[in-house]
């Protein structure tokens, strides 16, 4: 039995109505042990006062450099002396979950276990980079409690100016989308760069995200400074018993309203039996005796609105890779930046595909850690130094899949035009 | 002193070992998913294995008994394997269908909402807020849990014209990230310094470089080395306070709740989008934020009734056009919803298509 409770009423409203309440648990948790009670004494506060009464500090785990998130209290009395002492130290462990965020009962009870016992038995799942979230520990037992999440063969996360962890989505394992195996590129990504993490030495943070599809269900465009996004080349694979299905149920108007007049590059047609294109990259799926889709596969942005409304009737093609974005961040500090096309397609499914997915995150990390200012993410730097100095130092080759429009101002030296023009005739020739 | 323990840097882990086996055995062999009913998911793979799943939501920050009654409901009623979604909602994956019914049964009668799938208002991502973050400006947890409380039914039932994604986020750096509705502290005063710690506590050049509108200077006060900000030139967008505590942003008062929507993560149909400035100035009323919520419901309620079918937030609007969104959702429009940041031109209409 932890101390007597301090009086919230203000959370204690939280308390009521249908959706799960974090307030409820909180107390559970206060039952048993004096960090919950007095923690709740310090958010009624803030409640009252609007203002929080965290600072951070200087706290970690032997032999890292990040990963824990320091939380020292600033509510103090006159005498300097913390408002709610039992909770003074209340840090965070950020600890990187399974690719997918797939768990076993038998996981999460030990996970409980460790946390029962040297924290506050508070568990976040999952902070907004991917983390499990461990939170409230005192820093004498931030040690104690990583050595054994670190024995159960998990390790810290990233913090601060570092490679942070990485999300993938749910994928290969569950989803027929898929275009890639998600799990095994980021788990090559991060954990070849993993001193990146543990020791944070970059100009600021560093985010690879995972999709595996263009529906990009771990928002790997907006949040992430390198986006590996699953795609293919060939045409959309087409189940005609699946078609045939959806529209008995849905029928001409669910098909135009729905799917043909919702696609943004115009690539699809309703098309009489017998009478679709299935060549030059067109294709056809019967949907009853009489209509067929027809599909524009050369003109298709992937964009995934038609596989997701006739689920297993069209699917990605087999010539399967990934897109590569980069850039993405939120607000700070020049506004919300979206990550751009840098590599249209590459293969990801050989051993030598993801050593190459491999070298590529390594040149991006150098490249940034060498070239951006100090707080300025990746997007940030392409925008200072431009896309074109950035693919040059990058090593990466220009393609008009990068741009939505050429430029439309002559403000540009083109000292160098001839010998561009001769690049662009060279890549061509090679198939580039 | 003893020797200290060497980490082991085994980075993220392998998750086949943790995978229900159903989908460890199909991985990246799946042709087929449908929607039986809300809150549940069904998939196939090629060979004909099947798996369901029942997605609820959670409060995120758990409590370890949470954790446990959720382990020994997956256990009694499931297949003893879960994950968890992006935002927060955990899913329950069983390989046989008999055991679909029960396992919602259970989860609804221990306090777990079903549903977030398909066409609902699913949980909302959020951050730390006066739980844990050095600098919010107003709770994550008691925002959600008092707008999931409203939202509760959309939830459950799935009944919108496509996915609605929600976002909250307790200061303007936004770690909630872009969705359809996003609710977002908006800091309409500059920073109150406190002069005597700025030396001490701060590294004066870094805060200089961190203000995206160069207001900050260095500055002697009272004779002590400290920063003064230009208060016709600040944005008010705090971010000087992370690296220099003494430099306040958050207001009890003046620091508002801002609502924007349209922003969409997904490709489909049109590429991503950022949100957009709707609605401001409302109060930050803890513990429930009734004016918060009655926004986003009218906003929720306009698009469920004027949207088609798979038109997201965005969608919608690029349909019927802002005049019309601010129209409808009887929201006013003002001066500070033109942009004039960097690239705010290509925000402008610039050609003759009004709507009449």
């Amino acid at each position: 039995m932890a101390k007597k409770m301090h009086d919230t009423p203000m959370l204690d409203q939280l308390e009521s109505g249908p959706w799960p309440s974090f307030v409820t648990g909180l107390k559970r948790l206060a039952q048993e042990n004096d960090m919950m009670v007095d923690l709740l004494g310090q958010l009624e506060t803030s409640y009252e006062t609007k203002k929080g009464y965290w600072k951070g500090g200087t706290v970690g785990v032997f032999g890292y450099g990040g990963g824990v998130i320091p939380r020292f209290t600033e509510l103090k009395d006159a005498n300097e002396k913390p408002v709610f002492p039992d909770a003074a130290e209340f840090h965070t462990l950020r600890i990187q979950p399974p690719a997918g965020m797939h768990y076993s009962t038998d996981l999460l009870r030990k996970m409980c276990d460790v946390w029962q016992k040297h924290g506050s038995g508070l568990i976040a799942f999952h902070g907004q980079s991917g983390d499990i979230m461990f939170q409230g520990v005192s820093t004498a037992n931030v040690q104690p409690a990583f050595d054994e999440f670190n024995e159960m063969g998990f390790d810290l996360g990233g913090a601060g100016p570092a490679l942070r962890t990485s999300m993938s989505c749910v994928g290969a394992a569950r989803c027929e989308m898929s275009c890639y195996d998600e799990s095994r590129a980021l788990q090559t990504v991060i954990n070849n760069n993993i001193d990146d993490m543990h020791r944070p030495a970059l100009p600021y943070k560093f985010k690879f995200k995972f999709a595996g599809c263009p529906n990009d269900c771990v928002n790997s465009i907006q949040r992430s400074d390198m986006a590996v996004i699953g795609t293919w080349r060939d045409n959309i694979r087409t189940d005609e018993k699946l078609a045939r299905e959806w529209f008995a149920a849905n029928g001409m108007e669910g098909l135009v309203n729905n799917v043909v007049t919702r696609c943004p590059s115009k690539a699809l047609a309703v098309k009489k039996a017998g009478e679709a294109r299935t060549t030059d990259g067109f294709s056809a799926v019967a949907l009853d005796d009489a209509t067929a889709l027809e599909i524009d596969n050369h003109n298709c942005v992937r964009c995934m609105h038609c596989l997701n409304v006739m689920p297993g009737a069209l699917l990605p093609g087999k010539d399967k890779g990934v897109t590569i974005l980069v850039g993405g961040k939120s607000v700070l500090k020049i506004g919300a930046t979206m990550g751009t096309v840098v590599i249209p397609f590459m293969k990801l499914e050989s051993d030598e595909d993801f050593d190459k997915l491999n070298e590529l995150s390594r040149n991006m990390l150098d490249f940034f850690a060498e070239n951006a200012l100090d707080h300025e993410r990746t997007g940030e730097m392409i925008d200072r130094i431009g896309l074109s100095n950035f693919l040059e130092g990058m090593g990466l080759e220009v393609d008009a899949n990068m741009i939505l429009q050429p430029r439309a101002n002559p403000y540009i030296r083109m000292d160098g035009w001839d010998e561009e023009v001769e690049k662009a005739t060279e890549r061509k020739a090679s198939g580039g | 002193m003893a020797e200290m323990r060497q980490p082991i840097e085994s980075g993220a882990p392998d998750p086949m070992q943790y995978m229900h086996p159903v989908m460890r055995k199909n991985y990246g062999h799946w042709v087929y998913h449908s929607h039986p009913r809300p809150g549940v998911l069904y998939h196939r793979a090629d060979g004909g294995d099947e798996v369901w799943t029942v997605k609820a939501g959670t409060q995120r920050q758990m409590d370890h008994y949470t954790i446990r009654k959720l382990c020994d409901i997956a256990d009694q009623f499931g297949d003893g394997h879960v994950r968890f979604t992006a935002r927060s909602n955990i899913e329950f994956m069983v390989s046989s269908e008999a055991k679909v019914n029960p396992l919602i049964d259970a989860l609804t009668k221990n306090g777990f909402p079903v549903g977030g799938t398909a066409n609902s208002v699913s949980m909302i991502a959020h951050t730390q807020g006066w739980l844990h973050c050095d600098i919010p400006g107003t709770d994550a947890s008691g925002v959600v849990k008092a707008l999931m409380d409203e939202l509760y039914d959309e939830f459950v039932k799935c009944e919108m014209p496509n996915r609605v994604k929600l976002s909250t986020s307790c200061c303007e750096i936004n770690c909630g990230g872009q969705a359809d509705i996003a609710i977002v502290i908006q800091h309409t005063k500059p920073p109150k310094i406190n002069h005597d710690l700025v030396a001490n506590v701060c590294e004066r050049p870094s805060v200089v470089a961190r203000c995206p509108v160069a207001a900050i200077r260095p500055a002697l006060v009272n004779g002590k080395p400290s920063l003064e900000v230009d208060e016709r030139k600040c944005v008010c967008c705090g971010a000087c306070f992370p690296p220099c505590p003494p430099m306040q942003i958050n207001d009890p008062e003046h620091s508002k709740i801002a609502i924007w929507v349209g922003g969409k993560n997904s490709n489909a149909r049109t590429r991503p989008t950022f949100h957009k400035l709707v609605a401001a100035g409302l109060p930050n009323s803890a513990p429930r934020w009734p004016e918060t919520a009655a926004v986003v419901k009218n906003i929720l309620n306009t698009y469920k009734n004027d949207a088609q079918p798979w038109e997201r937030m965005a969608d919608w609007i690029d349909r019927i056009g802002w005049p019309r969104f601010f129209e409808k959702t009887g929201l006013p429009f003002t001066k500070y919803h033109i942009d004039n940041w960097r690239g705010a031109r290509a925000t402008l209409n610039a050609s003759a298509h009004i709507r009449f």
